[in-house]
């Protein structure tokens, strides 16, 4: 068992009987839901809007290399710097090379998930630089030196009193469990941040490849002060981020707000062209977009699974899922998590080392039928175990398969069988649920069923005569 | 080869195998294709808008007061005037910081304090003392209670974000039915020489990120104003 499976499934039998846990992302959850489902019915038609936005995704991937060229193109020509990173490790190296380049001393960063990806922000620390996350979430996460919990909502494993206590140790304030004095200290504390900071660095939403944009879609203004006051400003994004058209994001925008986090559109929905342009009053002198590749070509590649690069990181799938919602988001260990997640990181970091992620599902469906682009996540996940299989055959379940078929194929064998089983089961108790079990994977949380003292073909004989 | 070239060639390699085309899965949700949404599409799916101005300005009113925007439609420059002046003494304002404009320069005028200007560049510590941004914009839009700025309608970048309270001056022929009509606005009022920054403010700046707690003023304004004449 590799450490990634041991720790899986070590925390989620910890995490599913935390009770405190639960009551926390359950009642987080229903608020979401509420909204969710309020915002989801004044669309006219929020299904033939999933459609239209699955078409769209699939238009831009599907020609992912023109609108890549026309998108470069088009930034070009306004003045960004644009990096091409084939891995992870590019990516970090491209970006700590323009932070040397300024001599940066302080750089401020928005959420990118793709920052967490690549592992940006210990990267940069390494290397002597101090970054301070600027979103509320991600900066008490930060704080408290861990990844962020899910992909919309980082810090939504936390209680009041247990951010009060973190910022009373990590920032010196008056304990409170008042959320907005906790949001107003934080507030406070990045202020000044934002206008001392060298170099701001932002994730992305969608990039727009008729107009050469990058959307960035926030609620707390931490991004929008991120692009207006440093020096210099640095975009990294997927190259799976294309959109064709600028007028797409009419219905990505309120999608992504209602799926995401149930709101009709997000408070700050912003388009950025460029470094500050002649006759403009403000923003950096030097924009640098990098776009990564960081085996999503892997997964394009998979023309099977290929939509799973049509997804919006709405974070809709996560708070459906009910091994999510019992298992939490640190547990995947993973960057992402959920059923997105689950899809993805196989094809981004080794199926063999994450398929077990796939093997997590119910099958229920609920992500597929709640997904704003319609991405076939739990079809995904059975392919995910049959190419696993295919792959790397499991010597034991061959064999297991191999004897069911021999016994189920001779009925005196398996009369036979079925009279050893009578004859040995009493014994098992003596071993059941320790390591001397052979059945210890099922039993150690299940009961074996005992089997019953006749068969039905012997009670029909008997019954007969 | 380059990264760059090195991609390019991984995405077009991957791509001579074609995907099954979306969304025809999941049984009992097939859905008849809709085929390359043209420029408008959309607004058959997004929630409805009203035709006339009314009905306009009623949805925008209803959105501003669930996102708890201050929204003001008025009558003559007279209740301008008022508004602001109101707005000034009951939060003590001593500074604002705003840009050129037709608008923005009568309403600075009417409030007669000393500004922080940003056509010129500014520096960032005067505008951070400021109590306001006063701005104009764009449109206005019913559909979402969103407003659109850009760093050319807006005094650039920051002077939108920065201050506590952000005033917005808008007239009534900028009022927009919906989000693709905001699309094609940017589109015909701009295109080819976009300003480098447009964004879609739906609200004062908020946050849930504690216990889904909604908080406003997280990073950007605790307050926005909308003073549509």
């Amino acid at each position: 068992m590799n450490a990634a499976v041991r720790q899986f499934k070590e925390q989620s039998r910890q995490v599913s009987g935390d009770l405190r846990h639960r009551k926390l992302i359950q009642t987080a959850l229903g608020k979401y839901e509420v909204k969710r489902d309020e915002k989801k019915a004044a669309f006219q038609n929020w299904q033939a809007a999933r459609q239209a936005a699955a078409e769209t995704k699939w238009e831009a991937i599907n020609h992912l290399d023109q609108h890549l060229v026309d998108l470069v193109r088009r930034l070009e020509a306004r003045g960004t710097i644009v990096h091409w990173a084939s891995t992870g490790e590019k990516a970090c190296e491209i970006i700590l090379g323009i932070v040397r380049d300024r001599k940066a001393r302080s750089i401020i960063k928005s959420k990118a998930m793709t920052a967490e990806e690549i592992h940006l922000n210990e990267a940069l620390e390494h290397a002597g630089f101090e970054v301070v996350e600027s979103d509320l979430g991600e900066y008490i996460v930060q704080l408290r030196k861990e990844a962020p919990y899910h992909i919309v909502f980082p810090a939504m494993h936390l209680t009041r009193g247990e951010i009060s206590e973190l910022f009373a140790r990590e920032l010196g304030s008056a304990p409170t469990d008042n959320p907005e004095e906790l949001t107003m200290i934080a507030r406070r504390a990045l202020r000044q941040k934002y206008i001392t900071a060298d170099i701001g660095i932002t994730g992305a939403n969608f990039a727009i490849a008729e107009t050469g944009m990058i959307s960035i879609t926030e609620n707390e203004g931490n991004a929008r002060l991120t692009a207006a006051l440093p020096k210099v400003m640095i975009t990294l994004l997927g190259i799976e981020k294309v959109l064709p058209r600028l007028e797409d994001l009419a219905l990505f925008l309120p999608m992504l707000a209602t799926a995401g986090a149930g709101q009709a559109l997000t408070c700050y929905n912003s388009l950025y062209g460029g470094p500050r342009q002649p006759g403009e009053a403000d923003g950096p002198e030097q924009y640098h977009v990098v776009l990564m590749d960081n085996r999503r070509t892997e997964l394009l590649a998979d023309a099977e699974q290929r939509d799973a690069l049509h997804c919006i990181r709405c974070g809709a799938c996560l708070n459906v899922c009910p091994i999510y919602r019992n298992v939490g988001g640190h547990t995947y260990g993973t960057t992402y998590s959920g059923p997105i997640g689950s899809v993805i990181t196989p094809h981004l970091r080794g199926l063999q080392d994450w398929k077990h992620l796939s093997y997590a599902s119910s099958l229920c469906g609920a992500c597929t039928e709640t997904c704003p682009v319609k991405i076939d996540l739990h079809h995904h996940l059975l392919q995910n175990r049959r190419n696993s299989a295919r792959q790397k055959p499991s010597t034991a379940e061959k064999m297991a398969f191999k004897i069911a078929g021999v016994v189920m194929n001779h009925p005196w064998l398996y009369a036979t069988v079925k009279k050893a089983v009578r004859v040995f089961q009493p014994l098992h108790k003596l071993v059941k649920g320790t390591r001397l079990d052979p059945a210890y994977s099922w039993t150690q949380t299940r009961d074996l069923p005992s089997a019953p003292p006749q068969s039905f073909k012997e009670w029909w004989k008997d019954r007969a005569t | 080869m380059t990264d760059r070239e090195a991609i390019l060639a991984r995405v077009r390699e991957a791509l001579t195998v074609t995907a099954p085309k979306p969304g025809n899965h999941g049984g009992g949700s097939h859905h008849d294709p809709v085929v390359s949404p043209g420029p408008g599409a959309a607004r058959k799916w997004l929630p409805a808008v009203g035709d006339t101005f009314e009905e306009m300005v009623a949805l925008f009113r209803a959105n501003s007061a669930e996102l708890k925007t201050d929204f003001h439609l008025l009558n003559n420059v007279d209740e301008l005037t008022q508004t602001l002046t109101r707005l000034r003494e009951a939060e003590g304002w001593r500074r604002i910081a705003s840009h050129n404009g037709e608008l923005a320069r009568a309403a600075c005028e009417t409030l007669g304090l000393p500004v922080c200007g940003t056509d010129a560049g500014y520096d960032v510590n005067e505008m951070e003392k400021c109590d306001a941004g006063v701005t104009e914009c764009d449109a206005l839009i019913a559909q979402t209670g969103s407003v659109l700025v850009t760093s050319r309608s807006a005094g650039g970048r920051a002077l939108s974000v920065l201050p506590p309270h952000h005033v917005v001056l808008a007239c009534r022929e900028q009022l927009l039915a919906d989000l693709p009509a905001a699309f094609e606005l940017i589109k015909s009022k701009y295109a080819p020489n976009y300003p480098s920054f447009i964004s879609l403010i739906t609200g004062p700046s908020r946050t849930g990120d504690i216990e889904r707690i909604l908080v406003l003023g997280a990073h950007g304004p605790k307050k926005l104003t909308v003073l549509c004449l």
